[in-house]
């Protein structure tokens, strides 16, 4: 079995409160990082472990924080994304129930880094339980002089402020997340600027998904190359799979980045439920474009699963059975589209919506068989044109289970009935 | 200077510029719906997408700054499918309410869709369900399934009239414009809104039902209702006027103007026409008998007009006659007037200006607390032609009860406004001759022994001075009402009857003899002022300033 470097904390009892956290060597990493390491060092050995955003988009997380101008004269502000929505994500659940210290020393190191005072925490309305968790231990950290000014001890100033959103999807998006933070309704902003430019109250922030950052303090403590040579190439370390659907154990796994998808499911998963025949599988939260029971041989890395045109993205696995109408599952998936499309821009507002009736509609035994090509042609027409990923992340599905199960949809609107049920 | 090519022409441009800017100095015209080129920019209608080489996706016209070497393309197959895309999106919910919409016929969607849409309609489904017709102030209505969420009308709020009214509530295809909990669009903008919805989702109350805009034409002029001199557009309804029940103007819209209102103008100016057809207009002159005004010929009533004055001149000297000009008139109607009461009568007591009792009210923006369109010029022209001081409007009414002045010639005034009315009624029981020239009847004009019809503003050409010494011009829309004459014509009328002449014949030729008798008007013609109006010399607007500071 692989090491395991956050879900090791899983097990252990009271592990979300500072005394347990230390007694497991928790916050020495910041205390060295404090006496000892410039923010670029920091920084550099980010980039060094090819830490990459997991929150879905896997965009190189070192280099993100390079991007903080450095003549810039107003605050910086880093924001911690815990708006966890992409249906069949739950990791970042995990990691604040368990981790929490763990995730507030990631904060205090990458905060420091990028050379803010102040860092948010946005987290989903729905995350209850864990909104408090985290205001109780910030103020048990603060009681401590963790937080606050002069923490352990050094010149260096951090507060952590939770803010809890109302239960939008959109507001996992980085500038709708920021919009929301600042008291507005969750639109995503146009880009550029780029919030590292131009973000929260126009300072330069940093918006980090939750498990990111809470990989930050033992990649500065064990080093970037060694966190790097845990994943694959341009893919360091590893990460958090949540798997969900006709599984034996769904659950998360901490799985070295490349994994097989075979061995998720079959292995770490524990196979399939009342041993039915795999079907299909979405790799990485809902809107990741689906792969068929013969492709998941693939590596579970951002790079081995674009080759083949699907995504890592959040990682959430979705595991779905012979007995899946792929219709149905479909009209599921864009329905939650349609409900979460903030309504800003033209063609995902719209066009969420059609695809939607329209499956709808097919689902009620009232399909035409015009219907399959239309629904393709809403969704290349959204793809690609909207403010923000959402327009992608209703499109590809749409696209991805047209393209692989067309019988199914044609059968569906042909007989008017269902092939499975 | 970054240099663009779009459609195959390069253009060099300013820093900053974006494609949709640069594609206008090119004549290409890339459809928009969010975009305005007075609000911020917020990229969301995206029917302004477009190809821009070496960047994998459509972009945005209106959000992309022009970048060096950048190569565009705005019509070819990718672009125009994605146009046809957003327009399909658009109008899938749209409902179809085009034969009852008062937006039809300059309505956005139907314009770009006959030029980029023509599609069959693969909506099978059932439309969205939103709010109709619902008033939303008291100058517009909202019909929120036909609003396309272009956010024009939020951001006018937000950023022009900073009144912040609405906003856009719900999300994805359930998302409807509202106004917020208990508020009302009630600003003194609100009519803007109207003009910029580039759909029917808002409409004039004011309007509604009127008339189809096919059948409106148009003529530029300049509003009235302050000093400011919002550039506008007369909307009038010439082709079916037995349709309005008598009402010839059926809209005034605001015309671009950098230096003067931009695309604005307040509600007050926009729903201020209504006296121009109103029941108390003065149609034809009328003489005042034992008590009760009969209608006479404007050959008769100019005829004892001249007779009488000349008569009081005779017997009391040109002392006892006094002028109270308006700064409603135009220049060609004051420089008339001043030729004829005191280059021709030699009268001195002529003034125009009448504090309102009541101060009017202002704001930083458009609207002025001066309600005459030409008190500027009034200013110009009136003291420069007297040479000499000459009495206020309330000395003359002071001097009328004094029986100093036996006759009062008045212009436009309703001196109640700035006057008690039992002050000016005991005054006026003195005076042999009272006439009341105007367009509208008012509490003045009822004590007049005549009264002669003026045109309105949409009746006559003419020009008005704004508050910044612009010199802007109106245009005929409607021919005057019933007998009344532009205010120049009445007095070369009047002067003629006293074999004086002003050969004048159009508004023009006032001008043209306005223009060479007084140097701040010298030089000027109507082909100078043309639409967007010019600056008096000796006056220099702001941008002229920072232009002259730069050269030296």
């Amino acid at each position: 079995m692989p090491e395991k470097i956050i879900s090791k904390f899983f097990d252990i009892p009271n592990s979300h409160t500072v005394e347990v956290y230390e007694q497991h060597g928790g916050y020495q990493t910041i205390r060295r990082v404090l006496k000892e390491m410039t923010p670029d060092q920091v920084t550099q050995e980010v980039i060094k472990s090819n830490l990459r955003g997991l929150g879905g988009a896997g965009f190189p997380t070192g280099r993100k924080w390079s991007f903080i101008p450095k003549d810039n004269p107003k605050p910086k502000y880093l924001v911690v994304n815990a708006d966890e929505s992409e249906p069949g994500t739950f990791k970042d659940r995990y990691v604040i129930d368990h981790y929490t210290h763990g995730l507030l020393e990631g904060i205090m190191i990458a905060a420091y880094a990028i050379g803010a005072h102040k860092a948010f925490i946005y987290i989903r309305g729905e995350y209850v339980r864990q909104a408090e968790r985290l205001v109780e231990q910030i103020k048990a950290a603060r009681k401590k002089g963790y937080l606050g000014k002069k923490i352990f001890g050094s010149d260096y100033e951090l507060e952590v402020v939770v803010h809890r959103g109302a239960g939008a999807y959109i507001c996992g998006e980085e500038t709708a997340l920021l919009e929301s933070l600042e008291g507005k309704k969750g639109w995503p902003r146009m880009k550029p600027p780029f919030p590292a430019i131009e973000g929260a109250f126009r300072c330069p922030t940093i918006v980090n998904n939750v498990e990111t950052i809470a990989y930050v303090p033992t990649i500065i403590e064990r080093g970037g190359e060694w966190f790097a040579k845990l994943g694959t190439e341009r893919n360091g370390g590893v990460r958090f799979f949540s798997v969900s659907g006709h599984v034996k154990k769904p659950g998360v796994y901490e799985l070295p980045m490349g994994t097989p998808l075979r061995e998720i499911i079959f292995e770490h998963a524990g196979g399939m439920k009342n041993g039915a025949k795999l079907k299909a599988v979405v790799p990485g939260g809902s809107s990741a474009p689906i792969l068929t029971a013969d492709e998941i041989d693939v590596k579970m890395d951002f790079d081995s699963l674009a080759a083949i045109g699907s995504m890592l993205g959040s990682a959430g696995v979705i595991v779905m059975d012979e007995t899946t109408c792929i219709v149905r599952a479909l009209y599921v998936v864009t329905r939650f589209y349609h409900h979460e499309s903030c309504g800003q821009c033209t063609p995902c507002r719209e066009g969420t919506g059609w695809a939607d009736k329209i499956l709808h509609r097919i689902l009620e035994g009232r399909g035409r068989p015009e219907d399959v090509d239309n629904l393709v042609t809403i969704a290349n027409n959204i793809f690609g044109n909207t403010i923000c990923p959402l327009g992608d992340a209703a499109a590809w599905p749409i696209q991805s289970y047209v393209k692989k199960f067309r019988d199914e949809f044609e059968y569906h609107c042909r007989e008017r009935k269902c092939n499975i049920h | 200077m970054p240099k663009i090519t779009i459609d195959g022409a390069t253009i060099e441009v300013e820093k900053g510029t974006t494609v949709i800017q640069a594609a206008e100095k090119l004549g290409i015209e890339i459809p928009r719906y969010c975009y305005h080129p007075g609000l911020s920019i917020v990229g969301v209608c995206r029917i302004c997408l477009v190809e821009i080489e070496r960047m994998p996706k459509l972009q945005v016209a209106c959000y992309t700054p022009v970048t060096d070497g950048m190569v565009v393309h705005t019509n070819n197959a990718k672009v125009l499918e994605a146009r046809r895309a957003v327009l399909e999106f658009l109008l899938i919910n749209h409902p179809l309410d085009c034969p009852v919409c008062d937006q039809a016929g300059e309505c956005w969607l139907q314009n770009f869709y006959m030029q980029h849409g023509l599609y069959d309609s693969k909506m099978y489904e059932d439309k969205v369900k939103k709010h109709k017709a619902m008033p939303i102030g008291p100058n517009v209505i909202l019909d929120s399934e036909r609003c396309i969420l272009c956010s024009r009308c939020v951001r006018f709020c937000d950023e022009i009239s900073k009144t912040h009214e609405l906003g856009i509530f719900n999300r994805g295809d359930h998302a409807e414009l509202l106004p917020y909990p208990g508020r009302e669009l009630d600003n003194k903008y609100s009519g803007n809104t109207v003009d910029i919805c580039p759909v029917g989702a808002l409409t004039d109350r004011d309007f509604r039902f009127r008339t189809r805009v096919w059948y409106l034409s148009e003529t530029k002029s300049i509003c009235p209702g302050c000093s400011n001199g919002c550039n506008i557009y007369v909307h009038h309804n010439d082709k079916r006027p037995y349709k309005a029940g008598g009402i010839r103007i059926s809209r005034l819209k605001p015309r671009y103007n950098a230096e003067v209102n931009q695309w604005w103008m307040c509600d007050e100016g926009r729903y201020g026409f209504d006296y121009v057809d109103a029941g108390n207009r003065i149609v034809t002159p009328l003489k005042k008998e034992t008590g009760w005004f009969s209608e006479l010929s404007w050959e008769d009533a100019a005829t004892s007009i001249a007779k009488r004055i000349k008569e009081i001149i005779e017997t009391h000297g040109t002392k006892a006659v006094g002028v109270m000009l308006s700064p409603q008139m135009t220049n060609e109607g004051l420089y008339a007037a001043m030729r004829f009461f005191h280059e021709m009568l030699n009268l001195e007591n002529i003034n125009f200006e009448l504090p309102p009792l009541e101060k009017g009210y202002e704001d930083d923006f458009l609207i002025k607390a001066d309600k005459n369109p030409n008190t500027t010029g009034a200013k110009e022209i009136v003291p420069t032609m007297m040479r000499k001081k000459t009495m206020t409007i309330e000395q003359m009414i002071d001097a009328a009860a004094a029986k100093n002045l036996r006759a009062l010639y008045i212009c436009h005034h309703d001196l109640e406004k700035g006057i008690a009315l039992s002050k000016i009624e005991s005054a006026f029981a003195h005076l042999e001759l009272i006439v009341f020239q105007g367009t509208n009847s008012n509490s003045t004009s009822a004590l007049a022994h005549y009264v002669l019809p003026s045109a309105t503003f949409v009746e006559m050409d003419g020009t008005f001075t704004n508050f910044a010494r612009r010199v802007q011009k109106i245009n005929r829309a409607v021919p005057p009402l019933g007998e009344s004459k532009p205010d120049w014509m009445i007095f070369r009328n009047l002067a003629k009857k006293l074999g004086k002449s002003m050969p004048y014949f159009e508004a023009e030729d006032v001008f043209a003899a306005l223009s060479s008798q007084l140097s701040s008007f010298s030089g000027l013609t109507y082909q100078a002022i043309g639409d967007q109006g010019v600056v008096l010399n000796g006056y220099k607007v702001e941008s002229e300033k920072a232009a002259e500071a730069r050269v030296t």
